[in-house]
């Protein structure tokens, strides 16, 4: 971003707007030291810390099966997920940082429920299927929401993104192959599949959030190129891009208005449950308290390890100074 | 791979090691007390788990063996199969394993046995997983009061599970005594380092003494067992 260079005179705050809405306009990138609204570092700190919320409180639903996986091939394709993610929050959470955010405030703020996390993750993972359909479609929708973020405006969020997206697509087709080997299986197997995808489908469908005559930060997030599309634009992009692989599955959606609509080319679909998205991020869900509770009794017995590190640390600093010194 | 009956029962012996301590690091999923822990912990126990299917397979198929084996079919050492405790506990079982079981892949990956080539490649990840375990029992042992009571009495309850370790398994042709001569050394540096003593009590109880290779386990890894193999068993034939 290009703002005057340094003269000694106070810098003039409509220059450093104009510059910042020329960049915008442009279709550059904003980094950490350039000039920014109040606005618009909030609304990024707010979504970027929501963002790597999600990711951290998003390895329990998996995280729940790893000692429980069927095969020890499926145990390393766990493992290797649930550490990726944890991977991603820590990106995401040092992007935050470069607005002037401290992770452990967030983390605070996340474990006081001050900040929220993705919806999805408030519902319960009940059988193995359900691995492999929050890889499908949970995956599937995040690559659908965040593959445009990695042109969002703000640099340090554009190129987390393009990391997570990466890992993000592989992590897709693995569920998605762990549900194509089930669907070959018993009928006992079949069955669970079908029961995970009734279960998650509609609660996928509201992960884009609210729809857009009820979105109050989409429009100014549009503006700001910190989104690209609406929520409903990118629910739409979703159902297209997964009816075609529910068939080659050979699984249902539970909908019975999904169509194809060969005037717009594209699918029509039914009306999520909105009160129950609205329950579920005001705290309601299923899980809510679960996953809240685990992330904060991890946080607390984990204080004392801590603090252990920090006195360590400091006494290795005493130490090298003091030998400096001598 | 045709493998000898004493290769089949030594890897199985190795592949149990790993694959148990793998399954209990995967417990800390979500309850790690940094973020870089759970990636920390999560890395250590693919990299075991990793080493488990190449030896399970060298003894024959690995989900067989994995999740249709009865507790009395286990011949790993009890030492991994500990229940995680605190973090100290699980820092002290890392740090009695990975130097082990370091020492005994680098000696593995220098000879021409079957284990040279597992072990010419875990030689590299258990180094990783060796300073891990190192580096935390120095933070912890010389933290704070807290940790340094905690690390003290992990170090001291894991003690009398060392000793199986060089009980010489048939079939992996390493120097045991030596093996353990050098294990002793590199413990009592870093427990000194740690400011912590050498633990006092036998290596050896004599209930524990080579049991686990025998297939006699301590209460605990029946109820892991459960846990693991429960899915497994609740559809034969089934592929995943």
């Amino acid at each position: 971003m290009n703002t005057p260079a340094a003269t000694g005179a106070p810098p003039q705050p409509r220059s450093l707007e104009s510059a910042f809405e020329d960049t915008i306009a442009r279709d550059q990138r904003v980094e950490p030291r350039d000039w920014m609204p109040d606005g618009y570092r909030k609304t990024l700190i707010r979504q970027i810390a929501q963002h790597a919320h999600s990711e951290i409180i998003g390895m329990q639903p998996e995280g729940e099966w790893i000692t429980r996986a069927p095969s020890l091939r499926r145990k390393a394709i766990l493992f290797a997920k649930v550490q990726d993610e944890a991977g991603h929050g820590l990106y995401l959470y040092s992007a935050a940082e470069t607005l002037g955010a401290d992770r452990a405030d967030l983390t605070e703020w996340l474990i006081e429920g001050r900040q929220k996390y993705s919806s999805i993750f408030n519902y319960p993972t009940r059988t193995f299927a359900d691995v492999g359909v929050i890889g499908w479609f949970v995956d599937g929708a995040a690559i659908c929401n965040q593959v445009p973020l990695c042109r969002s405006s703000y640099g340090p969020y554009g190129r987390a993104m393009v990391r997570v997206c990466k890992e993000e697509s592989f992590h897709q087709r693995q569920g998605y192959e762990l549900l194509l080997t089930m669907m070959r299986g018993t009928e006992e197997q079949r069955a669970m599949v079908q029961d995970a995808v009734d279960r998650w489908w509609w609660p996928s469908l509201m992960m884009f959030g609210p729809p857009d005559d009820n979105s109050p930060n989409s429009a100014r997030s549009m503006a700001w190129r910190i989104k690209r599309h609406t929520n409903d634009e990118l629910r739409q992009r979703f159902v297209d891009m997964t009816v075609p692989q529910a068939e080659k599955l050979g699984v249902t959606l539970p909908d019975p208005e999904l169509r194809w609509n060969e005037e717009r080319g594209h699918h029509d679909f039914g009306t999520p449950d909105w009160d129950e998205l609205k329950r579920v991020i005001s705290g309601d869900g299923p899980c809510n308290a679960e996953r809240i509770a685990r992330r904060r009794a991890a946080h607390e017995e984990g204080a004392w390890v801590r603090e252990a590190a920090t006195a360590h640390a400091a006494k290795q600093a005493a130490r090298a100074s003091e030998g400096a010194a001598a | 791979m045709t493998v000898d009956l004493t290769t089949h029962a030594a890897a199985l012996a190795l592949g149990d090691d790993t694959l148990v301590l793998s399954h209990r690091l995967g417990e800390w999923a979500g309850h790690a007390p940094v973020l870089e822990e759970e990636l920390a912990l999560a890395n250590i126990a693919l990299d075991l788990l990793g080493q488990a299917r190449v030896l399970l397979s060298m003894a024959g198929d690995e989900d067989e063996l994995a999740y249709l084996r009865e507790e009395r079919a286990f011949r790993n050492l009890q030492l991994v199969e500990q229940p995680n405790g605190d973090f100290a506990h699980t820092v002290a079982r890392q740090l009695y394993f990975s130097t082990y079981q370091h020492l005994l892949h680098a000696e593995l990956a220098a000879g021409e046995g079957p284990f040279a080539p597992l072990a010419a490649k875990a030689v590299k990840e258990v180094a990783y997983h060796r300073d891990h375990a190192e580096q935390w029992t120095l933070r912890l042992g010389d933290g704070t009061d807290v940790s340094h009571e905690r690390m003290r009495r992990a170090c001291e309850a894991l003690w009398r599970f060392t000793g199986e370790m060089f009980q010489p398994v048939e079939g992996v042709d390493v120097d045991w005594a030596a093996l353990e001569t050098a294990w002793l050394a590199s413990v009592t540096d870093v427990l000194g380092r740690a400011t912590l003593s050498v633990p006092e009590g036998p290596r050896t109880g004599a209930w524990a003494a080579g049991a686990g290779r025998q297939g006699l386990h301590t209460e605990s890894f029946g109820r892991m067992l459960a846990e693991m193999q429960h899915l497994h068993r609740s559809h034969p034939g089934a592929s995943w």
